[in-house]
């Protein structure tokens, strides 16, 4: 087994890119795997290419996203061993880290690893969302800074969060047809979230862009809709209509695309496999891992940092990232106690000061009760599977099937390729709405390595690489 | 299902989608190349048959799922596409068991 590195970093997102970039500078031999082609993660993905080869789609993409360029080029300058390209799929309790990517698969071993593996866009199970032409605001967003790409046709995007609206944005100055955004926060959800505005107002930015995007939805005509319910998309081998009630009455519209998002929950399955203790989060409706202030989790020498440890946003995930950096250079004794304080204090006064918006986000957008539990019995729950709302309603109640795991023996779902990342938080939803509990007594699925299938040909090339 | 937006600088790749050739940006992801040739679902399900095309893009749904130069179960969204590639819709077969 070759020489184990100081610190592994999964994901090169604001979190990983950062922490790297402080790791390195204190000293430490540092490696960052990523499933993509390029350095930035979600929000900053193909930061690169757009900027080098077609930097006036910036306009499209905006000054948020443009400022990812000096992350990535930090991240390039400081001499971090990069590996894009792998995903891993496994990390063992000694810290081997398993890849698999265009060598076949490869094993690092680290003294400490940092997951910063980003957040995913959290299930949206209405009736039809399996229907070609149903894609995710992430998705979509994806391809126009990926490969150029506008949705063609009558777009509908429809659900809710900061991300819903930023999106919209985009793809209206893109040119796409965007017929309206309906928005499917339910109304008490604004007045609720009038008692944390002041609180919010003190987190520098937040609150002016969100108006910024609105004011600039009206002025290009965008009709944005709100307290939208019951949406249901309908079709054949493509999605063809939207049904949905707004202001009392059904709409029905023909649409091209529908674009979906309910917000972003962790992408927990990683840390997950790590058997990382994590606490049910009933604001947000997911489940976070427990970290310390610097990103230790329970799991020996496994740290997490970004919005897979808790939903942040894309500079706080790199302040998280820094700090986390800090901590394994104060562990591997590259630095003293005092020193990583005394680093730690700016960025952690920064991050403090970033936090204070997310109490009012997450009351303004917390999702109505139907949109994590669907009421509709048809409505697909496990994509990979095929299972619905109704078998797994019914296996609770009639079969006191009693947990996720249980449920996973039953019906297969959490047993497809996905591994439960599109189906495991509706199922648990479903699982306490029928007991009359809270999620946390329900639990999840118990997630294993690998994270991602691996073929029995790539774990033939297995090798060890000596990532110096 | 979707359209480019100009872009002179783009270096062009030849894939072949069932038995179609088309010229894509070699910065496309093999599901980016199916989705703006669009043709009809990029895979049918093992369980009903039903039809599916990409879904999030990021490597979380696996609906991507597609037969690559003769490699049933590739996750569509997450490989670049290269010349002379051979992409066909997947057809029920079972994602690969983990
Ligand atoms: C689809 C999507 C689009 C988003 N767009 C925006 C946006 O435009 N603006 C905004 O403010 N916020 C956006 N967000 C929110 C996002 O969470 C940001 O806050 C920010 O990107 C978080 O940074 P991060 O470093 O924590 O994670 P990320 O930026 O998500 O980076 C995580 C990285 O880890 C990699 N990864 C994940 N799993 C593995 C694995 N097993 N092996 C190897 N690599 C892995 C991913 O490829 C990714 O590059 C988006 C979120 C999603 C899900
Ligand atoms: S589209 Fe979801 S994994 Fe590829």
């Amino acid at each position: 087994m070759s020489e184990p590195v100081d610190l592994a970093i999964i994901g090169a997102g604001p979190a990983g890119l950062a922490a790297a970039a402080t790791a390195v500078e204190l000293g430490l031999k540092t490696v960052v795997l990523d499933e993509q082609t390029e350095p930035g993660g979600q929000i900053y993905r193909a930061i690169e290419s757009v900027t080098a080869k077609r930097s006036d789609h910036l306009d499209i993409l905006g000054s948020d996203y443009a400022a990812g360029l000096e992350l990535a080029q930090g991240f390039r300058a400081s001499g971090a061993h990069y590996l894009p390209q792998r995903t891993v799929w496994q990390i063992d309790e000694e810290r081997n880290v398993f890849a698999s990517g265009p060598n076949g698969v490869e094993v690092i071993a680290a003294k400490r690893v940092l997951v910063a593996v980003g957040a995913m866009e959290r299930p949206v199970p209405v009736p039809g969302w399996e229907l070609p032409g149903v894609m995710t605001c992430g998705a979509v967003q994806n391809m126009l800074k990926g490969s150029s790409l506008v949705p063609e046709g009558r777009v509908m995007v429809v659900g809710l969060g900061p991300l819903l609206l930023l999106i919209a944005q985009q793809l209206a100055r893109a040119g796409a047809d965007v017929a309206a955004v309906l928005e499917t926060a339910p109304l008490g959800n604004y007045a609720a979230a009038m008692t944390r505005l002041p609180q919010a107002l003190m987190a520098p930015g937040y609150i002016a862009k969100g108006r910024a995007i609105l004011a600039e939805l009206r002025d290009r005509g965008v009709a944005l809709r709100r307290g939208v319910a019951d949406v249901r998309l309908t079709g054949d081998d493509r999605v063809r209509e939207i049904e949905y009630r707004w202001r009392g009455r059904s709409r029905r519209e023909p649409v091209d695309m529908a674009l979906l998002h309910q917000g972003v929950v962790p992408n927990a399955n990683l840390g997950m496999s790590l058997r990382i203790d994590h606490t049910w989060d009933a604001m947000q409706r997911c489940f976070t891992p427990n970290v310390d202030d610097w990103g230790n989790t329970s799991t020996e020498g496994i740290l997490a940092a970004g919005d897979c440890s808790g939903i942040g946003g894309a500079l706080v995930a790199e302040w998280r990232g820094r700090l986390a950096a800090l901590d394994v250079a104060r562990q591997l004794e590259s630095i003293g106690a005092e020193e990583r304080d005394n680093r730690a204090q700016p960025v952690r006064r920064d991050r403090d000061r970033h936090m204070l918006v997310r109490p009012f986000l997450d009351t303004l957008y917390k999702p109505r009760h139907d949109s994590l539990a669907p009421p509709d019995a048809d409505t697909m729950v496990c994509r990979c599977e095929e299972v619905r709302a109704g078998e797994i309603r019914q296996l609770t109640t009639e079969q006191n099937c009693p947990g996720p795991n249980q449920m996973k023996t039953f019906v297969r779902c959490g047993m497809g390729p996905c591994q439960g990342r599109l189906c495991g938080l509706t199922v648990v939803e479903l699982m306490a709405e029928c007991r009359g509990v809270d999620v946390s007594e329900i639990g999840y699925y118990r997630i294993r390595p690998p994270v991602k299938p691996v073929t029995v040909g790539e774990l033939a090339t297995l090798e060890e690489i000596d990532a110096g | 299902m979707f359209k480019q937006l100009p872009d002179d600088n783009a270096e062009l790749v030849t894939v072949i989608i069932e038995e179609q050739s088309v010229k894509v940006p070699s910065d496309y992801s093999v599901a980016a190349a199916v989705l703006a040739n669009w043709t009809g679902p990029s895979r049918t399900t093992p369980v009903s048959g039903a039809p599916r095309g990409p879904y999030c893009m990021m490597g979380a749904c696996f609906d991507c799922l597609m037969e690559i130069d003769g490699v049933p179960n590739q996750q569509a969204c997450m490989i670049p596409v290269a010349e002379g590639m051979s992409i066909r819709r997947q057809d029920g077969a079972r994602g690969v068991e983990i």
